[in-house]
């Protein structure tokens, strides 16, 4: 190693020739490369970048030039230098993502495998396509209305137009409680919901009434004695028939496609005067777009309105009802009512939480 | 009603017959149900008249079998094997001859049998499609046709028959007269009514009658016709239509006043004359009177039964079922006819309280036009005299003031107004002339255009504009009316309670738990498995009168039996873990039963009467409950599983109380089913609104389920329905996070040792958190640690440790001075 002050000639400072330089730029190079993992990069890096390395170590011979060689020296080891460095880092940087990559891949699992440690429930296909029915109408500005299942007679008969004899009032159709003369009944549809509405609001009133129903049916595929209806009724001036049509075709719609339509056939209640049966247009129907028997409608029979203290000379209004375990059925083609009242968690769980 | 297709167009003046499937359809267009549209037949080949010239018995045969030789044209005699035996040598019977095919594809062939070739077959009416009746084979009245006429034409095979429902206010149309009016207005052709019958002038009564209840009859009429031959057959066209109407042919009296029901539809009843003691007298039965009905039936009768009597006592139970002891016999020659009018909803009951229904009351409890009486005696007379030779005695008792429909006023333009529809000028009064209405229209008062219209007698149910209406829109059809939505009112959208309902509901399910619906009905003695004490409030249970499970007859107090059913049906399915939940109304009968007041319904009830029938009502509140067995974390590749235990019920109320914006506080409790030590009150503030826990051992043990079952029942509509609207700060300081385990007595709940510090800690402490329960030698007897983790922070500056130190030991200090906790 040189002095500080010895007398030599610069271009004899063999560690600052070009040659020197190029070779040592060279070498660092083919020894990173030669790096196969970080480890082997780092244990490098003393003899290629480090202070011991050949370019630093010939930066310290500059001081030794004349002046006038020191510039040009000077340049040619930064250029040597920061080769060196360039090529350092990039190597460094393969061999980190090469690392990395190994890495996560050392890291990867069978994603296939199961993982149901808390499965999720699942709400009754009844009660969300009750709330998907209770959401078209109030989406068409009706609201939701309720009441007890246990009512009197006066609203589940009387009030509806149901004559003392009626034969729908009898116990082989109708739940009584006791004691015999109680005047209760477990009701037998949505309805006396429409008559407690009329008494307590003012007209105009859109309502939609879903709910737990009863009859003495004994159960069996496409019957049970615990069902549920929704019903939904309207009282305004100067509501016609072509509302009630117009209202069924939009909920027809809402539940069956685009596609969907009502057709109404005169029929008989007592609570209604016309009334009619609805059929709809089901285009998913098994064997072919068809016809399915719905529910009842008709225009509220001016002595149920009379009877709930509405004026049938300045209102009128329309009612319709169906039956969501039918609707069900024949919307999902289930085979069997009795699956949606046992409570096999089978049957539930596919419906999820929305039906 | 079953009706052939050419009995119900005998009357109408079709330029054009419509198809049955075309009748069928306008019946259905205008609000008659078609339950079925059968064609007879159909037959084909060789089928013709016979008649039975000898009969052999073969006796070696099991069963009877006869070998008839039987003249099937002119001189041509065929020999036929029978089964059957309700014909005589000389009948007339219709035989299909080989190469005929009969309905069911079913081809006759010459083939021996029971050592005799038989060629062809003798048919019952059912082989012939003619109707259900195959109790025998069919014989032709005598001189109805000759041997090889053909039987196709004779026995109108080329017929179709229409089961018609009609809808039970229209009774009219339980008749032909009726529905092929109604068919005469779906195609607006010419009706020719079968009720337009001469009835001549009576001299005098024919029979003393005494109508004692005038409400139960409206009328009576009596008619008699005597000399009758009782041999006399049915002619066959009578005989066929009965038949086709699914009547079976008894006797020419019997089938008359049949043929007449369903023709006209008035029923009416024959007695045998000779058998009648003395004057008839019409009352309501006396409780406990008796009376052998035609199907030799004793039947006790009821108080509100009405029965016409004469001298020996009850001779009938009107209009639902006539006497035995006058009843036209095969012997019977002097028949009294009867036509009444019999109060509907009295008829209904008695058919109901004896269980027996019949085609008379059937029309009776759906209204018989009360001008029809003479007229339908006056055709049965009629035929009697014409069929049986009888003779038309001149007298005719007429007693009764049946009361007639009166007239109905509207807007002429009401029905517009009501289908939302123009309908064509005159379409109004011409509809409602075309049911049978007088109708006049006139000018009111204000200007406006009315219609006032009489309704025919028969129409009873056409009683206000409303009826009217109706008419016209189902006779215009309801496919006129077109599709319009009314405008949109502003609604308010679900309320609080059905939002968060909801929210319970997603919540439950989105947690592990699946809904079922049981249904509300359990047995109280599930309250014993349960282990309730006598005089638990639960036991207090509304009872079913009428239910289809005679055990099962009280509404549920609570939703735990319908849950823990469905959690046992599911595990003896198969299912090993269950998770349950039901929400929906429990019944719980008030101290103080009120009794339902009587309410009218010709106007509005009045508040007080709105109010006491709530009054009389139980109360019905919304419960949620879930029911958890085996695992509430399943068992997999990645380990064990977890058993469910009390802190998932407890878990579950609290989630409950968290979609309502409620914070629940557990307090122990002890309430059967659940375990005394397991067991979890539910509040909001101070006010219990639930439980929550594992249930007993015994319990479990009861109803077989498996061990640890556990069970959270919650009253919804007890939560409050809080405006849920916070205002959080959120500062953006760092916090200092600070441990602390302090030893109490183990007897302080963990939910009061977090409210204490949670208090003492200040405002400066932002959430805690117990992470470490413990109890053990280095605790002391009687005593357990609780270790907290506590994050501190300020609003408003960044927290310094001491600063968090301090509040800490203020928490813990607060903490000692109630419940002598010390740090750990």
């Amino acid at each position: 190693m040189s002095g500080a002050n010895d007398p030599y000639d610069p271009k004899e400072v063999a560690a600052l020739a070009p040659e020197a330089l190029d070779a040592a730029v060279q070498k660092a190079q083919e020894a990173f490369a030669a790096a196969a993992d970080l480890d082997a990069l780092a244990a490098l890096k003393p003899a290629h970048v480090g202070d011991r390395s050949p370019v630093l170590l010939a930066r310290r011979e500059i001081g030794a030039l004349p002046p006038k060689a020191k510039a040009e020296a000077g340049k040619r080891v930064n250029v040597a230098q920061a080769a060196v460095k360039k090529a350092f880092e990039e190597r460094l940087v393969v061999l980190q993502a090469e690392r990395d990559e190994h890495v996560l891949r050392e890291e990867s699992v069978d994603v296939t495998l199961p993982w149901d440690r808390t499965p999720r429930g699942a709400r009754h296909p009844i009660t969300t396509l009750a709330e998907r029915v209770a959401d078209v109408f109030v989406a068409m500005g009706y609201e939701v209305a309720e009441g007890p299942e246990l009512d009197t007679e006066w609203f589940n008969f009387d009030a509806l137009n149901f004559g003392k004899d009626h034969p729908a009032r009898t116990m082989s159709d109708t739940f009584y409680v006791a004691p015999a003369d109680s005047g209760l009944v477990l009701r037998t549809h949505t309805s006396p919901v429409q008559a407690r509405t009329m008494l307590e609001r003012k007209p105009p009133i859109y309502v939609v009434c879903p709910g737990r129903t009863f009859r003495t049916d004994e159960l069996d595929s496409t019957h049970t004695p615990v069902f549920h209806q929704v019903e939904g009724l309207a009282i305004d001036e100067g509501l016609t028939m072509a509302h009630l049509k117009g209202t069924l075709d939009a909920f027809a719609r809402s539940m069956f496609g685009e596609g969907s339509k009502t057709r109404l056939r005169p029929h008989f209640f007592p609570f209604t005067e016309p009334s009619a049966e609805v059929d709809v247009w089901f285009p998913e129907k098994k064997g072919g777009a068809g016809w399915v028997e719905w529910g009842g409608c008709g225009m509220v029979n001016p002595n149920v309105l009379r009877a709930t203290g509405v004026d049938p000379d300045v209102y009128s209004g329309f009612a319709f009802g169906m039956g969501l375990e039918r609707t069900l059925q024949f919307r999902n083609g289930l085979p069997d009512m009795r699956d949606m009242v046992e409570g096999d968690v089978r049957f539930t769980l596919p419906f999820g939480t929305e039906a | 009603m079953r009706i052939p297709v050419s009995w119900l167009t005998e009357h109408l003046e079709f330029a054009e017959a419509p198809t049955p499937e075309e009748l069928a359809d306008a019946f259905i267009r205008i609000g008659m149900e078609i339950d079925d549209v059968r064609p007879l037949g159909p037959v084909t080949g060789p089928i013709v008249a016979a008649r039975v010239v000898e009969i052999t018995e073969l006796t070696e045969f099991k069963k009877p079998i006869r070998y008839c030789q039987v003249e099937v044209g002119p001189d041509q005699v065929n020999g036929i094997v029978c089964g059957a035996t309700n014909f005589v040598e000389g009948d007339t019977v219709v035989v299909a001859l080989p190469g005929a095919v009969l309905p069911g594809d079913f081809t006759i062939s010459a083939r021996k049998t029971y050592g005799h070739t038989s060629d062809g077959m003798i048919c019952s009416a059912s082989e012939l499609g003619l109707g259900d009746d195959h109790s025998g084979i069919l014989v032709l009245p005598s001189g109805t046709a000759q041997p090889g006429d053909d039987a196709v034409e004779l026995l109108g095979l080329d017929d179709t028959v229409l089961e018609v429902t009609p809808t039970p206010d229209r009774g009219y149309a339980f008749s032909v007269r009726g529905l092929a009016r109604e068919i005469a207005c779906a195609f607006d052709v010419a009706f020719g009514d079968p009720a337009v019958v001469e009835v001549p002038e009576a001299e005098g009564e024919v029979w003393p009658v005494h109508l004692e209840d005038g409400a139960g009859c409206a009328r009576f009429v009596a008619r008699q016709v005597s000399g009758v031959d009782p041999t006399a057959p049915t002619p066959w066209w009578m005989r066929r239509r009965l038949m086709l109407a699914g009547i079976r042919s008894i006797s020419l009296p019997v089938d008359v006043t049949n043929y007449v029901m369903i023709e006209l539809g008035h029923p009416l009843h024959a007695f045998d004359a000779s058998k009648v003691r003395g004057g008839l007298v019409v009352r309501r039965a006396k409780a406990g009177e008796k009376l052998t009905t035609l199907d030799d039936t004793v039947r006790v009768l009821d108080a509100d039964d009405i029965v016409i009597t004469d001298d020996s006592g009850v001779i009938s139970m009107a209009g639902v079922m006539g006497g035995a002891s006058t009843e036209v016999g095969d012997k019977t020659g002097d028949i009294l006819l009867e036509a009444a009018i019999w109060d509907p909803a009295t008829i209904a009951r008695t058919v109901r309280r004896h269980k027996l229904p019949s085609e008379a009351a059937k029309r009776y409890e759906r209204t018989v036009d009360p001008a029809l009486s003479p007229v339908a005696l006056e055709r049965a007379a009629k035929l009697l005299h014409l069929y049986g030779d009888g003779s038309i005695k001149p007298g005719r008792t007429d007693v009764g003031s049946p009361e007639l429909p009166g007239p109905v006023t509207m807007p002429i333009n009401l029905p517009d107004r009501v289908a939302g529809v123009r309908y064509a000028r005159g379409v109004t009064a011409r509809r409602l002339g075309q049911i049978g209405c007088q109708v006049e229209v006139s000018t009111g008062d204000d200007g406006t255009t009315l219609v006032t219209a009489t309704p025919p007698t028969w129409r009873s149910d056409l009683v206000q504009p409303a009826d009217l209406v109706e008419e016209v829109l189902r006779l215009e059809g309801f496919e006129t009316i077109p599709s319009t939505l009314p405008p949109a009112p502003a609604g308010r959208g679900l309320t609080e309670q059905q939002r968060r309902r909801r929210t319970v509901s997603r919540a439950l399910a989105e947690d592990g738990y699946t809904e079922v619906l049981p249904f509300p009905f359990i047995s109280p003695a599930v309250f014993d498995s349960f282990g309730l004490i006598p005089d638990d409030s639960r036991r207090n249970v509304v009872s079913v009168l009428n239910p289809l499970e005679a055990e099962k007859h009280a509404l549920a107090t609570t939703l735990l039996p319908g849950l823990l059913d469905a959690v046992q049906r599911n595990l003896a399915r198969g299912q090993k873990d269950v998770a349950l939940f039901n929400i929906a109304q429990v019944t719980l009968p008030r101290t103080q039963q009120v009794p339902v007041p009587d309410v009218g319904v010709a106007e509005r009830p009045t508040d007080a009467q709105v109010a006491s029938m709530f009054a009389a009502l139980p109360q019905q509140p919304v419960h949620v409950a879930v029911v958890l067995a085996g695992h509430r974390e399943h068992a997999g590749w990645w380990g064990k599983g977890r058993q469910a235990d009390w802190a998932d019920a407890v878990e579950a109320a609290k989630l409950v109380g968290k979609a309502y914006g409620v914070t629940l506080r557990v307090v122990a409790s002890d309430l059967a089913p659940w375990h005394p030590g397991r067991c979890a009150e539910l509040r909001v503030g101070d006010w219990p609104v639930g439980h929550a826990g594992e249930l007993h051992p015994k319990v479990v043990e009861a109803l077989g389920l498996p061990k640890r079952t556990v069970a959270m029942e919650l009253d919804l509509d007890a939560l409050p329905l809080n405006d849920n609207r916070p205002a959080p700060i959120i500062s953006a300081y760092p916090p200092v996070l600070l441990d602390v385990a302090v030893v109490v007595d183990a007897a302080v709940p963990a939910a009061e040792v977090s409210a204490v510090l949670e208090s003492g800690g200040g405002d400066l402490l932002e959430d805690i958190r117990l992470f470490d329960v413990y109890t053990g030698e280095q605790v002391g007897e009687g005593k357990r640690s609780l270790a907290y983790a506590l994050r501190f922070r300020a609003p408003d500056r960044t927290l310094t440790v001491e600063e968090a130190t301090a509040a800490r030991d203020a928490a813990v200090a607060s903490l000692a001075e109630r419940h002598g906790a010390t740090l750990r």
